[in-house]
C-alpha cells in the first residue's frame, strides 16, 4: 500500500488561555511512501514526527491537507477503517490479559462477514507470534515478560490483523542498548518477511539509518529532507540535517569564501568555484580529515583516542563552532599523540558549505589546488 | 537509651491515652455488657451472665424490622449507586467542555449536612393537608396517584430512603471513579481505537478490568457505609424511627441506649456486636470475591 | 470508485455517531446535575417565600415574585440557630485543633523516633482501624455520663480527638522525608520538637491540610454523638439543632423558616468547598470515606 501525504498540516491550540498562539506540530508536509518500504521518521523530540504518525493512523485529524492510502482519500476516516497496525512507544499491552489474549484482541473486534471463530483467531495469533518468535510465551501476562518480549507482543498484536500499513512509535526507546541492536534487526526482518509498508518514528539517527529504506528528517514540523539514508548523509540539504546525522557528529567551523578559496581562519583549506565570496558555515565529517604534515588546516591537539580499527583525533581550532573537533582516521596513519599541533588536509566530498544566515547548503565544485 | 524510650512514649502518650479510654476499653467493655443479663443502668448492677441479651435482640420485632430495612437499603443502594457512579464517571471522562463544572456540582452533596438537606428531601416528598408536595405533583402530571412518601406505605418510605442515600453517597463514588479512570493511560484507548474496538467492548474489556480494584474498594466501603446507615433515616423520618417502621440496625442500637426507649446498654451492645459480625462477614466475602476478579 | 463512496459513508456515520453520543452524554450528565442541584435550589427558594404564601400554594411554584428575608430573621430569633452555629464552630475548631496536635505527635513518634515496643504498638494501632464507631459508642456514652460530662463541650470533644486512620496517613507521609534531613538537623543541634515544627510539618503540609479539611467536614456534620451526649439545647450542634427545630421549633410546620435555617447551616461548608475546591476534592479522594 502506497501512502501519500499531501500538504499535511496539524495545529494545536496554544497552551495559554488567552493567547492566540497555536502550536504547528506538522507544517505543510508532503511525502510519498512507496509500497512495501520501511521508512523512518527522524528528528529531535518535539519535531512533530509522532504527530505525523498519529495523523497517518487516524488518531489525529489534520488541520489541513490530505492523506491517501493507495488511491483512497482516508483523511477523515476513523482509524479502525484504515487497516493500520500501530505499535506504541510504551507498547500499551493490556496488563490484565495474557499474551494470547492481547494478540487476539484486535481480531475479536471483527464483525459481520469478517467475524472469525475462536480457533481461527488462535491460529492467526500463533502465526503472528511465530513471526516475532514468541511461541512459548502465549499464556504469560505482560508483566512477566522482558522489555524486548513485550515489544514483540506489541508488534504481533499490530500484525495479526494483516494491516496494510504498520506504524511504530519510538519502537526501541524503552529497550536497553543491547536489545535495541537486536530488536532493530528483528523489525527489519519482520518487515521484509511480511512486505508490509512500515513507518517508524525515532529520534535516534543511527537506528533510522541502519534499517530504513528511506528516511525523513524533520524539524519543527517541517520535513527537511527525504531520501535514502546514505543519500541524506552524503548530501544534506542544510546545516540541521548535516548536524543531525552521523556519529560522531559533523564538525562545524566559521569560514569565508574569498577569491575562489575557502578560508578557515587564516588558512585556505580548499580551492573551489561556483560560489560567490561570502561568510559561510563549514561542515566537515569526521572521516573527511586526512592527517598530513603539510595539510592546510592546523589544529591544536588535545588527545588521541584509539578505537582499534580507527583512531580518533580530538583537537581544537579557534574558528571551530564546537568545543572540540573530532576526526576519525585510519589507525595505520601515523599521528604523534604528543605533538602540540596536528595538520589536516580535507576530502572535498566530506566538506559542506552552508549559508551562515539561513543554514541552507551552498553548492560548489572543488578545484585541485 | 532509657531516655530515648521515654521520649518515644511521651510523644505517643496523648494519642494512646485517648485511644485507650475511648476505643480499647470500650471495645472490651461492649462484649462484657453484651453478656451481662438484667443490667440496671440506674444502679449499675446485673443479675447474671449469658446469651440472653442476644436472644432478646434477635427476637425483638423492632430489631428484625431494622435488619430487614438495613438489608434492603444495602441491597438496593450499593449496586445502584456504584453502577450509576460508574456510568456518570465514564460519561464525565469522555467529555471535555464543562467537565470541571459538572465535577464541582456533583461533589456538593458531600459537603452538606445530612440532617439539614434531609429536611429538603422530606418537604419535596411529603404530602401534607396543604399540599401534595413537589414529587407528587410530578407523579400526578404523568397521570399517577399521589403517595405520601414520608408517612405513607412502606415501599414509598423505603424508596425515599434509598433515593436520599444514593444522593448522599454519589459524590464520593464519582470522585474516586473519575480519578481511577483518569489514571488509565490514554494509549490503551488509542490502541483499542486503532483496532476498531467498539465502545462497549473498550469499556468491558479494558476500562473495567483496569479500574476494578477501585470498583471493589467502593463496593466494600459502600457495604460498610450502608450497613451503618442511620442519620439519613433520621433526617427523613424524624428521631422516632421505630414508629415509622424505618429504623436501621444502628438506629436500633442508639434507641436501646438512649432516648424514649433507651436505658438498655446490654441490648444495645448485643445488637452492635451482631451488626459488627454481619459487616465483618460481608467484608470478608467481598475481599474473597475481589481477589478472584481483580487482576493485579 | 465504489470504494471511495463507501469511505464517505463510513466517515459520515462516524461523525453522526460522535454527535449522537455527545448528546446522550450531556443529557445524562445534565440530568444528574439537576438531581443534585434541585434540592439546593428548592431550599433557597422556599427560604425566601413568606409563611403565608408558602402555605397558600397547593401546587408549589418554581419561583417567587416577592422574596422575603423574614424567614432568616425568624431563624435567628425564634429559635437559637445562632447559638447552634456558634457551638458547632467552637466544637469543630477545638476538636480539629486538638486532634491535629495529638496525631502529629503520635505520627512523629512512629515515623521518626526509636523506642522499645514501637512496632508492636503500631500494629495495634493499625488493627484499631477496623473497629467501627458504633461498637465503642455505647461504653463511651456510659463513661461520659459517669464522668458527669454530659452537656459539656469536653464531653462532646474528647472522644473524637484521635483518629487512627489520620495517624497512619500522616505517619506514611512523615516516613517519606529522607533520613538525611533529620541527621543534618541533629548535627546542627536541632531538637526533635523543633525539627518536627520547622521541617516535617512544613514538608507535610498538604497531608495536614487534607486531614484538616476532612475533619472539619466530619465535625460540621456529626450528629450521633452530640445527640447522645446533649439534651440541653444550649449545647446543641447544628445537626441536633435542625432536628430540634424540625420537631419543636417555629410552631407548626413553618417550613420556609426551617429552610432558612437549613440554608444557614449549609452555606459555611459549601463556601469553604467552593474556595478550596481542588484541595477538598484531592483530600477526599486520598483519605475520605463516606458512602
Amino acid at each position: 500500500m502506497k501512502i501519500l501525504l499531501q500538504n499535511l498540516t496539524k495545529k494545536f491550540p496554544g497552551r495559554g488561555k488567552k493567547s492566540s498562539s497555536e502550536v504547528i506540530a506538522v507544517n505543510n508536509f508532503t511525502f510519498e511512501i512507496p509500497d512495501g518500504k520501511l521508512v523512518g521518521l527522524l528528528g529531535p523530540s518535539g519535531c512533530g514526527k509522532s504527530t505525523a504518525l498519529n495523523l497517518i493512523c487516524g488518531l489525529l485529524k489534520p488541520t489541513d491537507g490530505k492523506i491517501f492510502f493507495g488511491e483512497d482519500d482516508v483523511t477523515n476516516l476513523p482509524p479502525e477503517h484504515r487497516g493500520v497496525g500501530l505499535v506504541f512507544q510504551n507498547y500499551a499491552l493490556y496488563p490484565h490479559l495474557t499474551v494470547l489474549k492481547n494478540i487476539t484482541f484486535p481480531l475479536e473486534n471483527l464483525r459481520g462477514a469478517d467475524k472469525l471463530s475462536r480457533e481461527e483467531m488462535e491460529k492467526r495469533a500463533l502465526e503472528a507470534a511465530k513471526l516475532v518468535q514468541l511461541e512459548g510465551l502465549m499464556d504469560r501476562k505482560p508483566s512477566e515478560l522482558s522489555g524486548g518480549q513485550q515489544q514483540r507482543v506489541a508488534i504481533a498484536r499490530a500484525l495479526v490483523k494483516s494491516p496494510k500499513v504498520l506504524l511504530l512509535d519510538e519502537p526501541l526507546s524503552n529497550l536497553d542498548a543491547r536489545l535495541r541492536l537486536q530488536t532493530r534487526e528483528e523489525i527489519r526482518r519482520i518487515q521484509r518477511q511480511t512486505g508490509v509498508t512500515t513507518v517508524f518514528v525515532t529520534h535516534d539517527q543511527e537506528e533510522a539509518m541502519s534499517i530504513s529504506d528511506m528516511i525523513v528528517v524533520m524539524k519543527e514540523g517541517v520535513a527537511q529532507q527525504i531520501g535514502r539514508p546514505q543519500e541524506v548523509y552524503d548530501e544534506p540539504v542544510n546545516l540541521f540535517v548535516a548536524k543531525f546525522l552521523g556519529t560522531p557528529p559533523i564538525n562545524i567551523f566559521r569560514g569565508q569564501v574569498s577569491g575562489g578559496r575557502l578560508y578557515i581562519g587564516e588558512e585556505a583549506v580548499l580551492a573551489l568555484e561556483g560560489t560567490t565570496d561570502r561568510e559561510v558555515t563549514v561542515g566537515i565529517r569526521p572521516e573527511g580529515f586526512i592527517p598530513r604534515e603539510d595539510g592546510p588546516l592546523t589544529c591544536h591537539m588535545t588527545r588521541v583516542e584509539v578505537m582499534g580499527r580507527d583512531i580518533s583525533v580530538v583537537s581544537t581550532h579557534p574558528c571551530s563552532a564546537t568545543v572540540s573537533i573530532r576526526s576519525i582516521i585510519n589507525a595505520e596513519s601515523m599521528v604523534d599523540p604528543d605533538a602540540r599541533t596536528v595538520r589536516f588536509s580535507i576530502k572535498p566530498h566530506k566538506l559542506y558549505l552552508f549559508d551562515s544566515e539561513t543554514g541552507e547548503r551552498i553548492p560548489f565544485t572543488a578545484r585541485v589546488c | 537509651m532509657d531516655n530515648k524510650n521515654l521520649k518515644g512514649w511521651l510523644y505517643l502518650l496523648p494519642a494512646f491515652l485517648f485511644l485507650g479510654i475511648f476505643m480499647i476499653y470500650p471495645l472490651i467493655d461492649v462484649f462484657v455488657y453484651s453478656f451481662e443479663e438484667g443490667y440496671n443502668s440506674a444502679s449499675q448492677t446485673f443479675s447474671g451472665t449469658g446469651l440472653y441479651n442476644y436472644s432478646y435482640v434477635l427476637h425483638d420485632p423492632y430489631f428484625l424490622q431494622a435488619v430487614q430495612n438495613t438489608l434492603l437499603l444495602v441491597g438496593i443502594t450499593v449496586p445502584l449507586s456504584t453502577g450509576l457512579a460508574l456510568l456518570i464517571s465514564v460519561a464525565l471522562s469522555s467529555i471535555k467542555p464543562l467537565r470541571n463544572l459538572f465535577q464541582t456540582v456533583y461533589f456538593l452533596p458531600y459537603v452538606t449536612n445530612t440532617l439539614a438537606v434531609g429536611l429538603v428531601f422530606m418537604i419535596l416528598f411529603k404530602k401534607t393537608p396543604y399540599s401534595d408536595g413537589l414529587v407528587n405533583l410530578l407523579i400526578q402530571t404523568f397521570g399517577g396517584d399521589s403517595v405520601d412518601f414520608i408517612g405513607g406505605p412502606y415501599w414509598a418510605k423505603m424508596f425515599v430512603l434509598c433515593f436520599y442515600t444514593v444522593w448522599v453517597v454519589m459524590p464520593f463514588k464519582i470522585l474516586i471513579l473519575t480519578s481511577a479512570l483518569a489514571s488509565v493511560s490514554q494509549t490503551y484507548y488509542n490502541a483499542a481505537r486503532v483496532d476498531g474496538t467498539p465502545r462497549w467492548r473498550i469499556f468491558t474489556r479494558i476500562t473495567l478490568p483496569m479500574i476494578s480494584p477501585m470498583v471493589f474498594y467502593l463496593v466494600i466501603t459502600g457495604f460498610i457505609g450502608a450497613f451503618k446507615a442511620y442519620s439519613d433515616a433520621v433526617a427523613l423520618f424524624g428521631t422516632d424511627l421505630n414508629a415509622s417502621e424505618m429504623n436501621t440496625i444502628v438506629g436500633y442500637v442508639y434507641d436501646m441506649l438512649y432516648g424514649d426507649s433507651g436505658g438498655y446498654p446490654s441490648y444495645a451492645s448485643a445488637a452492635a456486636i451482631i451488626l459488627f459480625a454481619i459487616v465483618l462477614t460481608i467484608t470478608c466475602i467481598n475481599l474473597l470475591v475481589s481477589k478472584k476478579h481483580v487482576h493485579y | 470508485m465504489s470504494q471511495k463512496t463507501n469511505y464517505q459513508k463510513i466517515e459520515k456515520r462516524a461523525r453522526a455517531g460522535k454527535i449522537i453520543s455527545n448528546i446522550i452524554l450531556y443529557t445524562l450528565l445534565t440530568l444528574w446535575g439537576l438531581i443534585v442541584l434541585f434540592p439546593f435550589y428548592w431550599m433557597l427558594l422556599t427560604s425566601v417565600k413568606s409563611y403565608g404564601s408558602y402555605n397558600a400554594e397547593h401546587v408549589p411554584s418554581f419561583f417567587t415574585l416577592s422574596p422575603t428575608l423574614q424567614n432568616y430573621v425568624d431563624a435567628f430569633t425564634t429559635v437559637s440557630l445562632g447559638k447552634y452555629l456558634l457551638n458547632t464552630l467552637l466544637f469543630t475548631l477545638s476538636t480539629t485543633a486538638i486532634m491535629l496536635a495529638v496525631i502529629t505527635l503520635a505520627a512523629f513518634a512512629f515515623a521518626r523516633l526509636d523506642f522499645r515496643g514501637k512496632h508492636l504498638m503500631f500494629t495495634m494501632f493499625l488493627s484499631l482501624m477496623m473497629i467501627p464507631n458504633e461498637l465503642v459508642v455505647i461504653t463511651n456514652f456510659t463513661t461520659i455520663t459517669n464522668l458527669g460530662m454530659r452537656n459539656t463541650f469536653l464531653g462532646l470533644i474528647l472522644p473524637s480527638v484521635t483518629s487512627v486512620f489520620y495517624i497512619y496517613l500522616l505517619k506514611e507521609n512523615f516516613a517519606q522525608i529522607p533520613d538525611e534531613l533529620y541527621y543534618a538537623a541533629k548535627v546542627d543541634g536541632t531538637s526533635d520538637l523543633r525539627y518536627l515544627r520547622r521541617v516535617m510539618i512544613p514538608i507535610c503540609k498538604p497531608t495536614l491540610i487534607t486531614i484538616l479539611i476532612l475533619k472539619i467536614i466530619e465535625c460540621w456534620n456529626s450528629y450521633v454523638w452530640p445527640r447522645l451526649i446533649t439534651d440541653n439545647p444550649d449545647y446543641y450542634l447544628v445537626s441536633n439543632g435542625i432536628q430540634e427545630i424540625r420537631e419543636n421549633g417555629f410552631g407548626r410546620e413553618n417550613i420556609p423558616a426551617m429552610m432558612a435555617a437549613v440554608v444557614v447551616i449549609s452555606v459555611p461548608l459549601i463556601v469553604l468547598f467552593l474556595i478550596f475546591r481542588r484541595k477538598v476534592m484531592a483530600g477526599v479522594a486520598r483519605g475520605g470515606t463516606k458512602g
